[in-house]
């Protein structure tokens, strides 16, 4: 196995993993500080923050031969018997000098920056910077202006990394960004009349180490040191990027897309990262309603678990329509108690939304036309209980040939997604349970009117298009008058204390074959391929 | 720091003696300073203060920490660039700040809204400490009353009106004073 020797220690690495200096050096736990060099991105090791000293052991006498200048640790190869320095004074020297360099031309203004506190300039500054100044540095007001309707540029708090450039020609592939001017007057422009202006914008603000693009949704709207971070998967469509829900007191403030090299590595898309508005909608349904005789009347959360159980019980057939917004666990836990009042309950893939065609860009990532987390868990939830799957067009038509006591309908949709014929044919059903955050002309004929979690509200895990089990926890609360799918659920199964999706999970690995995978197993930060047994299988 | 630290030296208290294990020498100095003040009282020089008629003299009111204000550049415009350190500061979580992009071509970043809790705060001068560009000040007003909760929020102009009734007698900290432009 080839043998890299960081700082003194041996590191082994395996035989076709290709490596460079940073990443090696990660291993044996340096940090080398970087702003160009990006894992996503080409390598331009154009900031020279990483510079390292090299050198190669001689395989045969031991003997180590080190280069006399410095090289950037991005773009050198980690290889049978190379070492690499990277605490040396020599080095130390080199990055306060490029701090030093990068910091004349800054503006200083760190207070109003909305990437302080999490800014690699700031960091690194404090890090590796010196500790006096040589020149008399004053704060100035940054120029800035838009780069398109997503970002704005400040201009001069950039650094010249290169990243967004980088990545509009190699990741979104439109190439708007690029640099103007040379020298100290370098500048990231677009061409006059060509915005940034593609379907994965956003991700330029998370490549920038430094304050220099903003997001003109998040821009000024919240200090990053407020800011509580939850893992959480994208909730926009079928491929289920693996994202951090930024919060404070319950508000989310920004998406930011979180590395899984096994879903979309480290981008998400622009749809995906401001499709959170609909959760602080103030039309969401937050009262939950019972139609009496004179119109609709509140009801309490505290006695409508009750009364549903008690009306479900007295009920001869019995349907539940399992939304693709559900996660697994409560797509389960609905369908179990359902079952266990009507054994012969027919459960049913709700309506899954799509729009417009597959997208894919060069490097692989796809916008999928499926604009929901968890079709492929829920599809399977249905089949492993039912072996079959109606689908929710089928299930409104065959209304009315079958009649059914009760329906039970979840949904948890960002719009009103149904329409008066199809809320038509449920108008005679004596028991219709709708569960949604938004009404609509189902909402409007429900018996009793449930208010509906939204994704970052939800617990549980969701199964992507290529049947990844990701999970995840709640980010913040639901707004007060909502109860969670997962908890009532949970009352309804007569289970005490708090929903716990974790031993739900268990349960449906047991019921579910498909799930196997995730029997046990700790589904980590990248999430569990459910296929490998399939595979197996086979 | 551990209680075995090097660092610390552990003082004993003193062992009281006789005299003072009977409280009398402490007992007579505080009676001491009574009588005294009963004295100059008899003869006019009261230390008491007959609030409200008479209003207390303030040592150094640059220093005092009473009511907030916020402070005005030299075109009138607030000072404060809504940069959140005041609130990030506040023990008492007193300050909201609401922060938009600004109108004006030199500057970045204003507050839409700045509420101060009156009532919340326990006037610790942390905010006027973290303020980056003097924006922020606590000025000798004390006696702060009014008939509601609500009243006791106190909105952006309203901490701007404190500035414009107390910029006279507490000047803005100049550069010279150590505070910015």
């Amino acid at each position: 196995m080839p043998t890299v020797l960081v700082n003194g220690e041996e590191i082994e690495i395996g035989e076709d993993e290709r490596l460079n200096g940073i990443q090696v050096a990660a291993r044996a736990g340096e940090e080398v500080p970087h702003y160009c060099w990006h894992p996503g991105l080409t390598i331009v090791a154009s900031c020279r923050m990483c510079l390292v000293e090299t050198g190669r052991r001689d395989a045969e006498s031991g003997e180590i031969s080190m280069m006399p200048k410095l090289v950037p640790g991005c773009q050198t190869p980690a290889t049978d018997g190379t070492v690499f320095v990277t605490n040396s004074e020599k080095v130390k020297d080199a990055r306060a000098m490029v701090e030093e360099d990068l910091l004349i031309r800054h503006p200083i203004d760190c207070p109003i920056c909305d990437k302080a506190g999490e800014c690699s300039l700031q960091d690194y500054h404090f890090e590796h910077g010196r500790e006096e100044r040589r020149a008399d540095l004053r704060p100035f007001t940054s120029r800035r202006r838009p780069l398109g309707d997503t970002v704005t540029l400040f201009v001069d708090r950039c650094v010249m990394c290169t990243r967004c450039v980088r990545f509009t020609r190699e990741i979104s592939g439109d190439a708007e960004l690029m640099v103007v001017n040379r020298g100290a007057h370098e500048e990231i422009d677009v061409f006059p009349g060509f915005p940034l202006d593609n379907r994965m914008s956003g991700n330029v603000v998370d490549l920038c180490p430094v304050g220099a693009l903003g997001d003109r949704d998040f821009l000024y709207k919240q200090r990053v040191w407020f800011i509580k971070s939850h893992e959480n998967v994208c909730a926009g469509c079928s491929t289920g990027c693996s994202i951090n829900v930024e919060e404070n007191q319950d508000r989310v403030y920004r998406l930011k897309p979180r590395e899984n090299p096994h879903v979309t590595g480290w981008w998400m898309c622009d749809e995906g990262r401001y499709g959170w508005k609909h959760v602080h909608d103030p039309g969401r349904n937050t009262q939950p309603k019972r139609r009496g005789d004179e119109g609709y009347e509140n009801v309490e959360w505290s006695d409508l678990s009750q009364e549903l159980d008690l009306k479900l019980r007295s009920s001869q057939r019995i349907a539940a329509v399992l939304s693709p917004h559900l996660t697994v666990e409560e797509a389960f836990m609905l369908a179990t108690y359902v079952r266990e009042i009507d054994p012969n309950a027919q459960f049913v893939l709700g309506h899954v939304p799509t729009q417009g065609e597959d997208e894919s860009f060069s490097n692989g990532f796809t916008i999928r036309a499926e604009k929901c987390p968890n079709r492929r868990g829920v599809e399977e939830v249905i089949i492993g209980l039912t072996k079959e799957l109606p689908t929710w067009d089928d299930f409104a038509n065959q209304l009315g040939e079958e009649s059914f006591d009760a329906v039970w309908i979840t949904g948890g949709y960002k719009t009103n997604w149904n329409d008066e014929t199809t809320a038509d044919k449920f108008s005679g059903i004596p028991l219709l349970i709708v569960q949604d955050t938004f009404a609509s002309p189902l909402w409007d004929r429900a018996t009793f009117q449930l208010p509906s979690a939204a994704f970052p509200e939800r617990d549980g895990s969701y199964v992507n298009h290529a049947d990844r089990l990701q999970c995840f926890s709640w980010a913040i609360r639901p707004p007060a008058g909502v109860m969670t799918e997962g908890q009532l659920f949970w009352r309804l199964s007569q289970k005490s204390g708090l929903y716990k999706s974790r031993s739900i999970l268990e349960d449906v690995t047991r019921e579910i074959p498909y799930f196997a995978a995730a029997a046990g197993v700790d589904c980590g930060e990248h999430g569990i391929d459910l296929k490998v047994d399939k595979l197996a299988a086979v | 720091m551990t209680p075995n630290d090097p660092n610390i030296t552990w003082v004993e208290e003193p062992r009281l003696g006789l005299s003072g294990k009977m409280y009398m020498p402490m007992f007579v100095q505080g009676l001491t300073t009574t009588f005294k003040h009963l004295k100059g009282s008899l003869q006019g020089k009261a230390v008491t203060v007959s609030y409200p008629d008479q209003e207390p003299e303030i040592g150094n009111p640059i220093i005092y920490r009473g009511v907030h204000r916020l402070n005005k550049d030299s075109q009138g415009r607030v000072k404060c660039v809504a940069c959140f350190l005041c609130a990030t500061a506040c023990p008492a979580h007193c300050i909201d700040i609401i922060g938009i992009e600004s109108p004006w071509e030199d500057r970045e970043k204003y507050p839409e809204s700045f509420t101060i809790d009156e009532l919340r705060c326990i006037y610790c001068g942390m905010c006027e400490e973290a303020c980056p560009v003097d924006a922020i000040e606590l000025t000798s007003l004390y006696n702060l009353t009014g008939r509601s909760r609500e009243e006791m929020v106190f909105d952006k102009e309203k901490l701007l009106s404190v500035y414009d009734a107390t910029k006279d007698k507490e000047p803005m900290r100049s550069p010279e004073m150590g505070g910015t432009v």
